[in-house]
């Protein structure tokens, strides 16, 4: 009989050679005589071990990692496929404290199963909140929701029953289930890992909510720089057979505009147009693609559905602190020792994320500054990094949680910099349509290279351009960028001087 | 080119907002999106040339001059910033300024713990990207003539 060999098929598994080391493995196996069936399975998001192959035994699964194709020929003389003992060997991976201390919810299944296997999926469980929802009556699956708590993953953290609910609520001939997932923030990836790793999940969740508010096609808008993603996608669609029954699910590319990660600019894109940012109201629900009532939530929304209908909104709702409900996947990025996917319940602290997880910094140097929530996000210094990981103690220190990014940098960096790139960044990017965003961000980038170059009084007039913004900004795009901006400025002064 | 596009249109045809997945078939298949393209691709979709040339250059995306050889992207966004792409991208200019390779940055290819991160072609990814490293994948790209 042939063992199963897991060999990520994960895009950062890929980028640190993933397919070079599957190469290896069927080759030597072959020299060997030896029958191995390799899996493309997604990753556990315990990058530094990447490439991390497992093997499946007798005794569960085996894990062995970072792996070189160079240590393949070894392995096998090691016996890996039956686990043998070997310097990489880890063992039980999910025994690793980086995993057993999470509690995983909507990325339970990544890496662990086949992507492309809906047989698999259902094996793992997968399927179990369809078939409950299929049982339910559409208000009840909404209620649900609500009960559970669960709100927006993609950052703007608004409630997701409410939002489902004002859907069922509109009597139109066509509806629609919008995906999100442009996920164009910096410092995340648990968008990219559940497409790439249990596509299923995301599916599932969409056709929960098409079967909840009344609508049969969704769309599923992913960014064009996961090619990868895109392909794991329909590889799934297509061997989805007719599990999803009347619901039709079509993947869009996007074209590299962050903006479109804002809703209503995501939809122009889908319609086939430039993704300007529309006026609220009406709001999607409402009249959101070709006009119709939309639902439009993250992948991470989606994905943490099936399982609040499979096990009941308490046992969602007993996760988290406050109005915080659930579990959110962290993301460790940057200039982090073990950097990774995290998913844990709203409560821990950012410094638990930052040292506990991830190490402290790669480079060894002193963690200075920590941006959470992405491009748009606010730097905290290490004075704030006990503050609690939920969205309303962000809030009240002017930060944002956002998607769960976490870029950490060490004392090498020059905060005046990071303040003139966000403005660069809101400048390049914004969509045209509002002045404060689209005139404000240039503005912004000459007073912060007049102030860099000496003109510290023009700090003033940095925080009015940065007020203005704030409050005449028609969307996060021009709304947020002054968090980074004035977080830099207010705890990494000497940086402006 | 009049043979590919009507191809394309075709598999499109009847598709809502059909606008982004031609533009994307049309980059794939010749590698940018020629001018003369743009009055088909109106004529096609009924819309006025102003606003197909509106989303072409609206989205980074897309191109209107064809690329060199080969494509390489380093990310310059804010977590491969905090591992050195700013050195990597600097690097990069200079060793690529007389090759028959375009370079872009690009704002996340979602490899953030494992930068600085560079994408060649699309669909090839490294990470943990060096200068050193980076020229050891150009060489092997045949950068130099």
């Amino acid at each position: 009989m042939s063992v199963a060999v897991y060999v990520p098929g994960d895009a950062a598994a890929l980028a640190l050679g993933a397919d070079a080391v599957a190469a290896a493995i069927a080759a030597e196996a072959g020299k060997r005589g030896e029958e191995v069936r390799i899996v493309r399975n997604g990753s556990r998001g315990l990058f530094w071990l990447e490439p991390l192959v497992e093997v499946a035994t007798a005794q569960g699964r085996v894990a062995y990692g970072p792996v070189t194709a160079a240590d393949v020929p070894r392995l096998f003389a090691a016996d890996f496929t039956q686990g043998g003992k070997h310097a990489l060997r880890l063992g039980d991976i999910e025994a690793h404290p980086y995993l057993a201390k999470q509690q995983r919810v909507s990325l339970r299944r990544t890496g662990i199963v086949d992507p492309r296997s809906l047989d698999d999926y259902l094996a793992h469980g997968g399927g179990k909140g369809l078939a409950a929802a299929r049982a339910m009556q559409p208000a009840a699956i909404v209620q649900a929701m609500t009960d559970s708590g669960l709100r927006g993953r993609g950052g703007a953290a608004f409630p997701t029953g409410i939002k489902w609910k004002t859907v069922l609520e509109q009597s139109a001939e066509q509806k629609y289930i919008v995906c999100n997932a442009d996920e164009g923030d910096s410092g995340t990836f648990s968008d990219r890992m559940l497409m790439e790793g249990d596509p299923y999940c995301l599916l599932e969740g969409m056709a929960i909510a098409g079967f909840a508010v009344g609508a049969n096609k969704g769309y599923i808008y992913v960014r064009s720089e996961y090619p990868h993603a895109i392909v794991a996608l329909n590889a799934a669609l297509e061997n989805a057979g007719d599990w999803l029954a009347d619901f039709s699910i079509e993947v869009r590319q996007a074209a590299g505009a962050y903006v479109c990660g804002e809703e209503t600019a995501l939809l122009e894109s889908i319609e086939g147009k430039r993704g300007i940012v529309r006026s609220k109201p009406p709001l999607p629900a409402i009249s959101g693609l070709f006009g119709q009532p939309t639902v439009i939530n993250n992948v991470i929304t989606f994905a943490s559905v099936p399982d609040i209908l499979a096990q009941g909104a308490a046992f969602y709702r007993e996760l988290g602190v406050g109005r915080s409900r659930g579990t959110l996947p962290f993301q460790l990025a940057g200039n982090l020792k073990f950097g990774g996917l995290v998913e844990v319940p709203f409560g821990a602290t950012l410094r638990e994320l930052l040292y506990d997880y991830g190490g402290g910094s790669r480079s060894g140097r002193p963690l200075h500054a920590v941006q959470v929530g992405g491009p748009l996000g606010a730097y905290l210094p290490a004075s704030q990094f006990d503050t609690v990981l939920d969205y309303e103690a962000f809030a009240a220190i002017g930060a944002a949680l956002g998607h769960g990014g976490i870029v950490a940098f060490d004392d090498t960096v020059d905060m005046a910099k990071q303040a003139r790139y966000a403005m660069q960044f809101c400048a390049n990017e914004s969509c045209g349509k509002c002045t404060p965003c689209r005139i404000g961000s240039t503005r912004g980038v000459e007073v912060i290279d007049r102030i860099r170059a000496g003109q510290t009084e023009q700090i003033a007039l940095l925080r009015s351009l940065c007020d203005t913004m704030t409050h005449g900004s028609m969307c996060a795009m021009g709304g947020m960028t002054p968090y980074p901006v004035l977080s830099a400025l207010n705890h990494f002064p000497e940086d402006f001087q | 080119m009049n043979t590919k596009l009507q191809t394309i249109f075709a598999k499109h045809q009847g598709r809502a907002g059909a606008l982004l997945p031609i533009l994307h078939d049309i980059q794939h298949e010749l590698g940018y999106v020629p001018e003369d393209a743009v009055q088909l691709i109106a004529r096609e979709l009924n819309l006025s040339r102003a606003e197909v040339h509106g989303v072409i250059t609206y989205y980074h995306h897309f191109r209107q001059t064809p690329p060199g050889k080969h494509v390489v992207r380093v990310c310059c966004a804010e977590a491969c910033q905090a591992n050195g792409s700013e050195a990597l991208a600097a690097h990069a200019a200079k060793r690529l300024q007389d090759a028959d390779v375009t370079l872009e940055p690009v704002y996340c290819l979602g490899l953030c713990s494992i930068g600085p991160a560079v994408q060649i072609d699309e669909t090839t990814l490294h990470a943990q990207v060096t200068p050193k490293k980076f020229d050891a994948l150009m060489n092997e790209l045949g950068d130099r003539k």
